[in-house]
């Protein structure tokens, strides 16, 4: 009786979000913000609070985060990390310093203290790596000049990662300083050992893991995975960093069919993790942080923006390029939904949830628009005025805009 | 001809011309390729970018290659020879059938010179060779010929 009713109830959304994910591929966009309105309205104080699948919906949540982070490192070899770390890493700096001081500042000023001013740093720092990737080829720019300039900006966010979630998950457990930096020490020291490892005997790794077979492969890869994230998750330094680092650890062929057979299980999962953070939002508690949501969305669209200009420019492209760089480092997405579901899992703040929620549901659809139009709008508008002031105007009029389908974007 | 890595998709080749004109390709991750053709008043941002399939870009580079002239056409004699690739489908009448039930020499005069699988070539099949759905055939004869072993070749 109980199972039948899970299986209803799960059957029923997973089915509403490939439904809703139909809708957002018509409109040519990320589905992601779809997901998380879906489990806004079957959570508490929606219009059909659930019952029996709670739990395992939960659970999919977890894997659906360690999924996401294991893809992300597939993505990248070591080699790729460190040669970006090398020759990249001011633009890495200007854009921490950027975007992530905005929203500790914000969480200061919204009086939620420190722990919480960390969580909120790293919900606006981080860009959207899948969004992004996904508007680039979309608007026909991945063999741009600034291209290269945005991934090694993405990758070095990503290497990013891997040093914040410990810290934050060290906060969020409440452990003394001491505690801290020793845990601190070890997930650094983890990270570095395996990045070494992985440059160093990658092949061999991957060789133990590798296999003909796709089903011994999945197996592998993903027990490998979850195991990794569960010795971590024990270290209290994250699971989402061990699978990270499982990522970067595997590389060449297996990296390939790894991705190949993991994507639809990352999928399903993600979308699980988005509909879970969605349920433990009360949808009554959005109109009150949407004002905040709103301006810090516009304060670090802008941010990015000029992040982006900055970075294009120090690669030597052209002002068009700058702006473009900009214009399409504006998407978060799945990364701010992880950071700040680590709060809200931790119970540290109850606002931050509602306001992640709204501003990546700002963003998202944002970022999409302000990837095709800063570069035309900025255009037109230093045409008539000085350079400096062009940015806020900018960002209103991309709002009026944004009933405006994405003109110029071709289906394949 | 000098090289980008784009971390997350693949390599970026680019290209500048005799005349000036800057031309890139990607080779991303999953096989496919895209080709880039950029903008005369913003050399940074790409006019066209068309998406390519394996198979689409295989056919790309045969028609780019300088000493070819058909992407089909192995060789052309001035004698009026041809000799084709026909690929048999996986649902084709021959598939599993013997090479001597297709009866091909007597009904059009071309023969099957090799069949190519994905395990290597072989050679001159003998009659007794069994087809299998997706092999390759080379096939040379007349024109006329080889348009008749196609048509022998795809029946269903």
């Amino acid at each position: 009786m109980h199972s039948a009713l899970f299986l209803i109830e799960f059957g029923a959304i997973i089915l509403g979000l490939g439904l809703l994910g139909r809708v957002a591929g018509r409109f040519r966009f990320s589905p992601i913000p779809l997901y998380l309105l879906a489990g806004l309205a079957f959570g508490k104080g929606g219009l059909l609070p659930l019952g029996a699948s709670e739990e395992f919906v939960a659970i999919g949540a977890e894997i659906g985060v360690i999924l996401l982070l294991l893809m992300l490192g597939l993505e990248y070899t070591a080699s790729d990390l460190v040669s970006n770390l090398r020759t990249q890493y001011p633009a890495g700096l200007v854009d921490f310093t950027l975007n992530a001081v905005p929203g500790a500042l914000a969480a200061l000023l919204l009086g939620w203290g420190p722990v919480a001013a960390v969580v909120l740093a790293g919900v606006t720092w981080i860009s959207s790596s899948g969004v992004i990737a996904k508007v680039m080829g979309d608007l026909g720019r991945l063999g741009n000049r600034e291209t290269p300039v945005i991934l090694s900006i993405l990758v070095l966010e990503d290497l990013a990662m891997a040093v914040y979630l410990p810290i934050v998950t060290a906060l969020l457990a409440g452990v003394s300083l001491a505690a801290g930096s020793v845990t601190l020490t070890i997930a650094l020291g983890v990270a570095g050992a395996v990045l070494f490892v992985a440059v160093r005997y990658g092949r061999v790794i991957s060789r133990f893991v590798s296999s003909d077979d796709p089903e011994k492969l999945l197996l592998v890869v993903l027990g490998l995975t979850l195991l990794v994230a569960g010795i971590a998750q024990q270290l209290q330094v994250s699971a989402a960093v061990g699978a990270f680092l499982v990522g970067i650890a595997l590389s060449g062929e297996v990296a390939e069919g790894a991705h190949a057979l993991l994507s639809p299980l990352r999928d399903l999962f993600a979308a699980v993790f988005f509909v879970f953070f969605g349920l433990h939002t009360d949808p009554a508690s959005i109109p009150p942080v949407l004002l905040p949501a709103l301006a810090l969305a516009v304060v670090t669209a802008c941010t990015k923006v000029a992040t982006g200009y900055w970075a294009a420019k120090r690669a030597g492209v052209g002002v068009k390029g700058r702006w473009r760089a900009g214009g399409t480092l504006v998407a978060r997405g799945e990364f701010s939904i992880v950071i700040a579901g680590l709060a809200v899992t931790a119970g540290i703040e109850p606002a931050m949830g509602p306001l992640a929620t709204a501003y990546v549901l700002i963003l998202v659809v944002i970022g999409s628009l302000t990837a095709r139009w800063t570069e035309p709008l900025a255009a037109r508008l230093t045409r008539h005025r000085g350079r400096t002031s062009a940015a806020v105007p900018e960002v209103r009029e991309r709002v009026d805009r944004a009933t405006d389908p994405l003109a110029g974007s071709r289906g394949h | 001809m000098s090289t980008t890595p784009l971390p997350g998709i693949g390599v970026q080749y680019d290209l500048t011309t005799r005349e000036h004109r800057h031309l890139s390709v990607i080779a991303h991750r999953d096989g496919t390729r895209t080709v880039n053709v950029y903008r005369a008043d913003d050399p940074d941002a790409c006019a066209h970018s068309l998406h390519l399939t394996a198979g689409e870009a295989t056919s790309l580079i045969d028609a780019l290659t300088p000493d070819h002239h058909s992407p089909t056409l192995l060789h052309t004699t001035d004698l009026g020879l041809v000799a084709e690739r026909i690929e048999l489908s996986a649902h084709s009448h021959w598939n599993g059938r013997v090479l001597g039930e297709t009866r091909m020499r007597t009904e059009t005069g071309a023969s099957i010179v090799a069949v190519l699988r994905r395990a290597g070539a072989i050679p001159s099949p003998a009659p007794d060779f069994r087809l299998a759905g997706g092999d390759t055939m080379i096939v040379i004869g007349t024109r006329e010929g080889v348009e008749a072993a196609a048509a022998i070749l795809g029946r269903e």
